[in-house]
């Protein structure tokens, strides 16, 4: 399936190198975030192992005939989307300069055909799907099976529309898409079954190698839970706003400082009836003028806005990060 | 793609010819995997009946090659994996598009059959100038250059640990299936019941490995960071080849310098 650069022209290669590049840098992303250095070195080794095991020949019975195993499903089996991706991108790009087999400009058409669909299509709507309600060999073979016929069935349909748009070929889009389509649903039965041998051998092996889809490291709970994290953070608050606010500086801030400089004044005066009215308004329904009681001018007024304030501003954060999730949870 | 002793063999080769230390190997990475996009999309961009422009643009493999000492029919080899698929899509051109559009004798040289030989040429231009590259740039120093273009460490990391395993990977196949081969003569493959067991016996050392490795490469000082190696021609030199092979490709896709050389000549 690896597309030569005859092939594409560069508008057509231009776009796929985009979305390859988004979603290379996405995977990126979240390997980062997943912060375990270790696997790098196991994504290059992986990745270097399914590149020598696609060139093991496995018999496929009474055809005569042999198949190779699906190097995207099964670097995403082991090391998840995101990982399988990069590992996936580095095997087509080794592919194409040290062998020839696909063409350094249309490599952004090769990651999408291949990789994308078989990490990213196969990991995460087929693969993670079939193993959520917990690993089974029956589940690994039949996720195996669907994802490798499915995304087999996507990166060939992409290289017709691939090649139809760059106008290479007078071939029909009905020609040319009823040759490519039965040739991979083929190829990808039998990649699946190679696929799946290799994986239920994992399975029974180490069955902790392979990812389900409970992604390590990015849940990761940290130190302390989100209640603890809270009460903390919420202490923290309570002793700067009753505390330490009372040391709080007398001299301007920053702004107040360059009016002062610029304009002579810390306050600019504002004419007109509007300004007016705001005023009133303001003066009425201000609980803590200028952080401190309306009534005294003693220092319990600035510690009590302080954690009135405090208060509020926690208050609304956590209000913001419960509709955030409400909203989430919503769409998810 | 050959077998599993091809591929080790193809890789040591090219390894060679990278390092033979002539002054297309020791032009800055980065310029020549510059130069080589650059061509690659100026190439593709000609339409598919414009043959006399497309040729202009054997120029550069043509000059390379010579100058580089690089082997034509190894060259020509590399064509195999794409070609099948070419021909097999660009075949249908000359019964599907019957137009003419010149004769020569008594041929009639149809659109169809141009935009054949269009593909074929641009096939082979395309594979001409990647082995170009990587007979001329070693796998460290297209990392570098990947780096040079800001490509994040992670994802270059990924592709030399790739590339640095992958000649032991090769070897360790090669022998799993020869010992395989050894123990049942007559087989062509794999039978079904080892299908399992050999991979996955393999992937699991492999896996292994990888740990053994990490921890050997942060005792060794490793820190996400690597250097090329051999030696570089100065800078100006570097820039003097992208910007004279970037131009004289322009010109060579602007201006028909085939055809007007040709009406020069017929005058």
């Amino acid at each position: 399936m690896h597309m030569a650069d005859a092939l594409v022209i560069p508008a057509v290669a231009g776009t796929m190198y985009a979305a390859s590049t988004a979603a290379a840098g996405y995977s990126i992303k979240k390997v980062r975030l997943m912060d375990e250095p270790e696997k790098i070195p196991v994504m290059g080794v992986m990745g270097a192992f399914v590149f020598a095991a696609q060139m093991i020949n496995f018999t496929i019975p009474g055809t005569g005939s042999s198949g190779h195993l699906c190097g995207g499903m099964l670097l995403t089996a082991v090391l998840g989307p995101w990982a399988g991706f990069l590992a996936m991108v580095g095997i087509l790009l080794i592919q194409c300069l040290m062998f020839a087999d696909g063409g350094l400009l249309a490599l952004g058409c090769n990651i999408w055909n291949m990789a994308f669909y078989g990490c990213f299509v196969g990991g995460l709507l087929i693969w993670k799907p079939f193993m959520k309600g917990g690993v089974t060999k029956k589940r690994i073979t039949a996720a195996s099976v669907a994802a490798c016929i499915i995304t087999l069935q996507m990166g060939a349909f992409s290289v017709t529309l691939q090649t139809l748009a760059s106008g290479v070929t007078q071939l029909p889009f009905s020609v040319f898409a009823g040759v490519m389509q039965p040739i991979h649903l083929a190829i990808g039965l039998v990649e699946g079954i190679v696929t799946a041998a290799v994986l239920g051998f994992v399975y029974e092996a180490r069955p902790e190698m392979l990812w389900t889809g409970n992604v390590t490291g990015v849940k990761k709970e940290g130190r302390f839970g989100i209640r603890k994290t809270l009460v903390i953070l919420g202490a923290a608050a309570a002793l700067t706003a009753g505390v330490l606010s009372l040391f709080a500086s007398a001299l301007p801030d920053g702004l107040e400082w360059s009016m002062e400089r610029t304009a002579g004044t810390a306050e600019l005066e504002a004419a007109g009836s509007v300004y007016e009215a705001a005023e009133r308004i303001q003066t009425a329904t201000a609980i803590l003028p200028d952080y401190g009681f309306s009534f005294s001018d003693s220092g319990a007024g600035t510690s009590v806005s302080g954690l009135l304030g405090g208060a509020v501003v926690i208050g609304l954060s956590v209000a913001a990060c419960y509709a955030f999730k409400f909203f989430r949870r919503g769409k998810s | 793609m050959a077998g599993l002793g091809g591929a080790i063999h193809e890789i040591h080769s090219l390894e060679n010819l990278a390092e033979r230390g002539t002054f297309l190997c020791r032009i800055h990475p980065l310029s020549k995997v510059l130069v080589t996009i650059w061509y690659l999309v100026l190439v593709m961009s000609f339409g598919n009946d414009d043959i006399s422009g497309l040729m202009g643009m054997a120029l550069y493999p043509a000059v390379l090659m010579i100058t580089g000492d690089i082997s034509l029919k190894a060259a020509l080899k590399r064509m195999r994996p794409l070609l099948l698929m070419v021909c097999l899509i660009g075949a249908a051109n000359p019964f599907l598009d019957r137009r003419a559009c010149f004769e020569i004798g008594r041929v009639t040289v149809t659109a169809g059959m141009l935009s054949m030989v269009s593909l074929l040429l641009k096939n082979g231009f395309a594979v001409f100038a990647s082995y170009i590259l990587i007979a001329a740039t070693t796998m460290e120093q297209i990392c570098y250059a990947l780096r040079k273009l800001h490509v994040p460490q992670v994802a270059v990391t990924v592709l030399l640990l790739i590339y640095r395993y992958l000649v032991l990977m090769l070897k360790e196949a090669e022998r799993i299936t020869q010992a395989y081969g050894l123990r049942s003569p007559g087989e062509k493959g794999i039978r079904k019941s080892a299908w399992g067991s050999l991979a996955g016996q393999m992937l699991l050392r492999s896996v292994d490995r990888a740990h053994m490795v990490y921890e050997s490469m942060l005792l060794r000082g490793f820190r996400g960071e690597f250097f090329p190696g051999g030696e570089f021609v100065p800078v100006w030199q570097s820039v003097c080849y992208v910007l004279a092979w970037g131009g004289v490709l322009l010109l060579f896709r602007v201006v028909p310098v085939f055809r007007m050389v040709g009406s020069l000549l017929m005058m």
